[in-house]
């Protein structure tokens, strides 16, 4: 439970300032929470409403589809970090549990494994308590749209980069260790000079891997 | 073939459409993990993944939103260094970066 409170706050502040966007932008506040319901997925949802449209034709949708995949590809790789654990369960109660699955729930789940944790089942409630409070508080940030005119004011763009910098001192295993994390950090940087969008979070963390592969273990 | 107009059910098939694409990322992971087998090198690699994560989606977002996000995030690491706690790193680097930005760095 404590695992989750510590980032519940974050959550609230980010659904907020979806909620504020999504009423800036015409959503009508149904539309609003089937999007915070069913995609569960902060960044991409605020990113969707910096392309969202009164009309729409197929092919806007289809490129928001694609827009929304390549900004949520780091749960491909967030997925495949946590698979070894994941895999002794049921294919079905994985299905499930990881509609729920996002990067606030990644972070529960790598830092508890890291200390041997287990039990899937904090993963889960974990997922299903933060989709109640995101789905929640959409509701007052769509209330409240006109007041939180400028989110960058008080810093909401920068939740998610503060939790994941965060996560870093968990995760600290040495410098040598770091390595890899450090050339997956420079290889996304150079990657966003040369490609648009959002493709450096995958190209990035994919060479770290990589090198994590080949790189030995210290003696 | 011709598609169906959309008109009124835009919106909601727009909704659905990145619902299936979040979907799809959040399963295709695990399902392709599943796949390959677990070596000593592809364990030392998916070690490897959480930080490379961290930092390849940090690091450039520091680069695209300038000094004053770079003095949250530091500051947000010392305070979870200090005290371990995600709520305070939250709450300092939120402070840092309102401050920074209304000093107008």
């Amino acid at each position: 439970m404590r695992r989750v409170t510590v980032l519940m706050p974050g959550v609230v502040v980010f659904a907020v300032a979806f909620g504020a966007a999504a009423s800036a932008k015409g959503l009508s506040l149904l539309e609003a929470l089937l999007m915070s319901g069913l995609v569960y997925a902060g960044v991409a949802q605020l990113v969707a409403m910096e392309v969202w449209r009164p009309e729409w034709s197929w092919g806007a949708i289809a490129g928001l589809a694609v827009l929304t995949a390549t900004v949520n590809s780091r749960m491909v790789l967030q997925g495949a970090s946590l698979q070894h654990w994941f895999g002794a369960y049921p294919k079905r109660l994985n299905a499930l549990q990881l509609f729920f699955f996002t990067d606030a729930n990644w972070m529960i789940g790598t830092r508890y494994h890291a200390e041997g944790g287990r039990d899937l089942g904090v993963l889960i409630g974990a997922g299903v308590l933060l989709w109640l409070v995101w789905v929640a508080a959409t509701i007052p940030g769509y209330l409240l749209g006109a007041l939180v005119a400028d989110p960058r004011t008080y810093g909401i763009d920068l939740v998610m980069p503060i939790f994941f910098a965060a996560m870093i001192v968990p995760l600290w295993r040495g410098r040598r260790a770091a390595i890899p994390w450090v050339v997956a950090g420079l290889t996304a940087l150079v990657t966003t000079k040369l490609v648009e969008g959002y493709a450096f979070i995958l190209v990035g963390s994919l060479t770290g891997a990589m090198l994590g592969a080949f790189l030995d273990d210290p003696a | 073939m011709t598609l169906p107009e959309l008109g009124a059910w835009g919106p909601y098939i727009a909704i659905l459409a990145m619902a299936l694409a979040t979907y799809a990322c959040r399963i295709s992971g695990v399902v392709l993990m599943g796949f390959i087998p677990l070596t000593p090198r592809v364990r030392r690699g998916l070690a490897a993944l959480p930080g490379s994560i961290v930092f390849a989606t940090v690091i450039p977002l520091i680069e695209r939103l300038g000094l004053a996000a770079a003095l949250a995030l530091l500051a947000a690491i010392g305070s979870m260094v200090l005290r371990r706690s995600e709520l305070l790193a939250l709450i300092v680097g939120m402070s840092v970066v309102s401050a920074a930005r209304a000093l107008g760095l």
